[in-house]
């Protein structure tokens, strides 16, 4: 029991802000110092399992390099968004003429799904998409088809753009077979002598996927008519 | 034969080259710290295989002590807005299309490497996928220099842009796959997996499979993240009673199970990329508290999708 220590350190290192690459750290010593405390420990031996442990966090490291392969891929994305995709990208989903908060938050939550699905992860983001575009278009139909917001109104708004950025990247990335989520379910089975296809596991990601997007899009459809709720009441 | 060795020789050159970048632009306040991370994860993949264990372990830590310094971001190399808007104008939505060279030849390779012979003695069938995806960058990185015609050294600066706005994070991933393998040598998913057989009866399928859903979640509020949930879980209860007494599909159980850790994810802010960064960016008043605006929009999605990940899974993952 006394390992779980190093799940401790993790929950504290979290809850103190801790940087989680520190935290990573830390918490793999004390699992390795716990794990080889006993009556027999001397100060030798404690240091010993700590160099093992450095040791065994190097060589997973470098057996787990192939997780940041993938950002080779930014030189391509970088190009595309000097080239202007975000903002063609924008043009496209501004095109879509929703009229009410749950319609936008709706088409992007499938648009980021199906983007993610496709591996193209940063296409959205609160700092590149959220911030810029869909809060404020969520806020303007709201404005539009409701009049003025109260603050209340106007930060649900903008709390349910991010939740349908993260609620389409999670239950959209999994599809995609190069994510990195995939591949360590892949490495971690490998390291338990099972073999498995990345597209098998994609594929069983799916079905959550469509799950999610029913009630998810469900919400944002009540979302709508409780916004119009009580500004109805409101209205002259 | 492509391989995982050709890879790791073109990432390493990548984060080289953002190293020597930001090691020359005066405009990031923190570059040199900025140049040792990207430099010291160069070294990792050009030399990883002759360091040896202990050196590599260093070099983690290392890592770890450049990030909690804190890294820097320079302002060389943005294009501005108007220019962008302006290049989206003339080329209109064909610039989607170069878009899709990425996941488009990630997923042909990886077919082609399976399933053919000439595919398999031209990509490594062993790492098909990673060894597409680098190709597919590759392939689209030149389809755009010979088609836009930016300047030579443009895949290497906007690269470097987007790496240093992720910064730290991007080797997240990598160290929590490290420290699964850690908490696994340590018998950390033993020792939880002993609580949880001592005190929840897991004798059916559907009281394994909603003890492993329900478990991946919770797990991952704890941590903050999936990947650090996934072997531990994984390993307590997915691997040994899901599949193993149960019977259950390897794949099927171990991609839902990740997808229930995600809907912990969700739920806590912990996972302050996700939960914490947009409220501070959007600017809600409840930014500070531990269940902000945003937190609190997810939860009702969060609980909803991980029942029904427990009923697909109870479904998909015994099939007869």
């Amino acid at each position: 029991m006394l390992v779980l220590l190093g799940v401790l350190v993790v929950v504290a290192g979290f809850v103190l802000r801790v940087n989680p690459l520190v935290v990573v750290a830390v918490a793999a010593l004390v699992t390795g110092q716990a794990a080889s405390w006993g009556p027999d420990a001397t100060p030798e031996t404690m240091a010993a399992a700590a160099l093992a442990t450095v040791a065994a966090l190097g060589k997973s490291f470098n057996d787990n390099r192939y997780i940041s392969g993938v950002w080779l891929v930014l030189a391509a994305i970088g190009l595309m968004e000097r080239a202007g995709l975000q903002e063609r990208a924008r043009a496209v989903i501004g095109r879509v003429r929703a009229a009410t908060v749950g319609r936008i938050l709706i088409v992007y939550l499938g648009v980021r799904q199906l983007s993610s699905a496709l591996g193209l992860t940063s296409l959205g983001g609160h700092a590149q998409m959220v911030r810029p575009l869909i809060a404020p278009m969520s806020e303007g139909a709201g404005e539009a088809r409701l009049g003025k917001l109260s603050d209340a109104a106007r930060y649900r708004i903008r709390a349910h753009a991010a939740a349908a950025d993260n609620i389409g990247l999670f239950f959209g990335e999994d599809i995609f077979i190069a994510i990195a989520s995939i591949l360590l379910i892949k490495g971690f089975l490998e390291q338990n002598g099972i073999v498995v296809e990345p597209l098998a596991l994609s594929l069983w990601a799916i079905p959550t996927a469509i799950a999610a997007f029913l009630i998810h899009a469900g919400r944002l459809w009540l979302l709508d008519r409780s916004l119009a709720g009580p500004a109805a009441e409101t209205a002259p | 034969m492509i391989t995982l060795t050709h890879v790791y020789l073109i990432a390493g050159l990548f984060f080289l080259g953002c190293a020597v970048l930001n090691a020359s632009d005066a405009s990031n306040p923190r570059r040199v710290r900025t140049a040792l991370f990207w430099g010291l994860l160069s070294l990792s993949m050009l030399a990883g295989d002759r360091l040896g264990d202990l050196a590599n372990g260093c070099l983690v830590l290392a890592l770890a002590g450049l990030a909690a310094a804190g890294l820097g971001q320079g302002q060389a190399g943005a294009t501005p807005q108007e220019e962008r808007a302006a290049s989206a104008a003339r080329y209109g939505d064909l610039l989607i299309l170069p878009a899709l060279i990425v996941p488009g030849v990630a997923l042909a390779g990886t077919m082609v490497a399976k399933q053919t012979d000439w595919g398999a003695r031209l990509i490594d069938p062993a790492h098909a996928t990673i060894v597409s995806l680098a190709l597919g960058a590759l392939l689209a990185v030149i389809v755009l220099v010979v088609w836009l015609r930016p300047p030579v050294s443009a895949p290497l600066r906007e690269g470097r842009r987007l790496l240093d706005a992720v910064g730290w994070a991007a080797i997240l991933p990598q160290a929590l796959a490290c420290l699964g393998a850690v908490f696994l040598a340590g018998g950390v998913g033993d020792a939880v997996g002993a609580l949880i057989t001592q005190y929840v009866p897991l004798d059916t399928r559907t009281l394994a499979v909603a003890a492993y859903c329900i478990g991946m979640a919770f797990f991952t509020m704890l941590m903050g993240n999936a990947f650090a949930a996934f072997p531990v879980m994984t390993a307590a209860i997915g691997l040994p009673i899901v599949i193993g007494q149960h019977g259950g599909d390897v794949a099927a159980v171990c991609a839902i199970g990740m997808l229930a850790g995600f809907c912990g994810t969700l739920m806590t802010p912990m996972a302050a990329n996700f939960n914490v960064v947009p409220a501070n960016l959007l600017e809600l008043p409840d930014r500070t508290q531990a269940l902000n605006g945003v937190i609190r929009a997810q939860i009702p999605t969060a609980l909803a999708v991980l029942a029904a990940n427990i009923v697909l899974m109870r479904i998909l993952a015994f099939p007869s």
